[in-house]
């Protein structure tokens, strides 16, 4: 098991995580925070280097969690200039509360089953997943991996090709809710569940040794809409959310698992 | 001059333990403010992941502190008599939970009884077997977690006992389990009761070795703290985070009063 394995989850069960990098030399440099969905962890590592390369004097200061925590925590006051969420319901929340300045369609992202290469043998494909005994995690419907997960198991019901009662089934698999859908991916990794739906996104970029993506058709899936917002009206915020939404920003976002948002590759 | 410097000394002392209070007692205000103004407060208190979460909460945690009580008092009493090399080192490991992060402690549960772990793995494949995700792996991680603060307790209380009373018990021919009921737990039932006290609240506490560990499902892994932690996820938000936050703090007041009241000596420092 390897150690990164371990050390992702104790990064993930403390919720969030600050991640700031030191400019070098002594000038003053601008600092912005970004608060990101936990499924955003990796591609923005690498969109916030991409932006601190071309924007000298900008710093940013990178959160992850699960959008709703995140949510809750700007609800209440936790400084930051951007927001992006895995749905636009958290991000209307903010706005209906005044404080979003203005928002973006971010990328587009798919669900997938991510099955353990020990344990999860017996997941070939999507109907699997009803099989009993399945040891099973979802993310927690709070969050929205979670709910998008549940419409799926709703749209496979009502599109009635899977056994009957597939979602009660599937549901009743469950083990755990996790606070975000790394959470979950990170106890299928570990082995201690047998599958999760996660976002194709998740499985994309790092390798995964101890996972195996299991695809979930087309016609079940609700594409999952990421969205970006503005809380403030500092300029350097502004710069990331136009570098966010710009081309280079999506090759960052493709090569991570994401669809360009609003339509197909 | 000595009396102005003095009353300088005395108002800046005032000011400090003023700080001090004020820290500790507005995050209180907050909840109880919070948890009065929201009209939506009681329906959480109220609603069937509440009572599940609590009666959850409450069995383990009171099952985790019965297994600490029965495994640790040996430990403890062992501790508190025998002279022997490296105890330093024996006592310093069963404290090391009261400063580990319990994030980490979930991961160390999972590396040793989790699908993969040192005997995780050995009770799947034999037995099937497997201890995430279920309602032992709760009471483990509270265990886990909680137990040091009893065994510390428990080892002081004893240690205080001189040995000389139980030794002129058994010249008077008193078995060795005699003596340490009738003598010793009397005179260390101050320290045991608040060991216990601290155990069983650090347990009742327990979140991020339960969640890594554990997992969250209502009804079988999702304790207080996990379903505030889910709460305050929730559309909801803050209100019902707030309220299950309340009535944990008040079913957690109400033990640690009857604890008190049990020992009066737990008003002394340990």
């Amino acid at each position: 098991m390897g150690i990164a394995v371990w050390l992702a989850l104790a990064v993930l069960a403390t919720g969030a995580c600050g991640g700031g990098r030191e400019g070098g030399g002594g000038e003053r440099r601008e600092t912005i925070t970004v608060l990101a969905a936990a499924s955003l962890t990796d591609a923005f590592g690498e969109l916030a280097e991409a932006f601190e390369a071309t924007h000298p004097g900008v710093m940013v200061r990178l959160a992850f969690a699960g959008s709703a925590t995140l949510r809750t925590q700007a609800l209440e006051g936790a400084p930051a200039d951007v927001f992006a969420s895995a749905s636009p319901d958290e991000v209307e929340a903010l706005a209906a509360a005044g404080l979003v300045v203005e928002q973006r369609a971010l990328a587009e992202n798919t669900l997938v089953v991510a099955a353990a290469r020990q344990g999860g043998e017996r997941v070939a494909t999507f109907a699997d997943l009803a099989e009993p005994g399945l040891r099973l995690v979802l993310a927690a419907e709070t969050v929205p991996a979670g709910r998008y997960a549940r419409r799926a198991l709703a749209l496979a019901d009502t599109a009635g090709t899977l056994a009957p009662d597939f979602a009660a089934r599937v549901l009743a698999n469950v083990r755990s809710n996790e606070p975000s859908v790394r959470a979950a991916l990170a106890k299928v990794e570990l082995g201690e569940a047998d599958a999760a739906i996660v976002y194709a996104s998740d499985l994309a970029g790092a390798m995964r040794p101890g996972v195996r993506a299991v695809a979930i058709p087309a016609r079940f899936q609700a594409p999952a809409g990421y969205r970006i917002a503005l809380l403030s009206k500092r300029a350097s915020a502004r710069a990331f959310l136009a570098f966010a939404t710009s081309h280079a920003s999506a090759a960052i976002l493709a090569h991570h698992g994401f669809a360009p948002a609003g339509g197909a590759p | 001059m000595s009396s102005l410097g003095g009353r300088a000394r005395l108002a800046g002392l005032a000011l400090l333990i003023a700080l001090f209070a004020l820290f500790f007692l507005l995050p209180f205000a907050g909840l109880l403010e919070r948890g009065l103004r929201d009209p939506d407060a009681w329906d959480a208190v109220t609603s069937a992941t509440a009572r599940d979460a609590l009666a959850l909460s409450l069995w383990t945690s009171t099952l985790a502190l019965a297994i600490a009580i029965v495994t640790g008092t040996p430990v403890a009493y062992w501790l508190a008599r025998a002279r022997f090399h490296g105890k330093g080192a024996v006592e310093a490991l069963i404290d090391l939970p009261i400063v580990l992060p319990p994030t980490i402690a979930g991961v160390a549960l999972l590396t040793a009884f989790g699908r993969n772990g040192l005997l995780g793995e050995p009770l799947d494949s034999w037995f099937g077997l497997t201890l995430g995700f279920s309602t032992t792996a709760v009471v483990m991680a509270q265990l886990f977690v909680g137990a040091p603060f009893y065994v510390r307790a428990a080892r002081a209380g004893f240690a205080s006992v001189d040995a000389q009373y139980e030794r002129v018990a058994l010249t008077l021919g008193a078995s060795r389990l005699r003596a340490f009921v009738r003598i010793v737990l009397p005179l260390s039932w101050p320290s045991l009761a608040a060991g216990a006290a601290l155990c069983w609240a650090r347990a009742l506490g327990e979140l991020g070795a339960t969640l890594i560990f554990a997992g969250n499902l209502q009804g079988e892994t999702q304790t207080m703290p996990l379903a505030i932690l889910s709460a305050f996820e929730s559309a909801s938000g803050l209100t019902a985070a707030v309220a299950l936050s309340l009535l944990l703090l008040i079913v957690a007041l109400v033990a640690l009063a009857a604890f008190w009241l049990i020992s009066p000596r737990m008003r002394e420092p340990l």
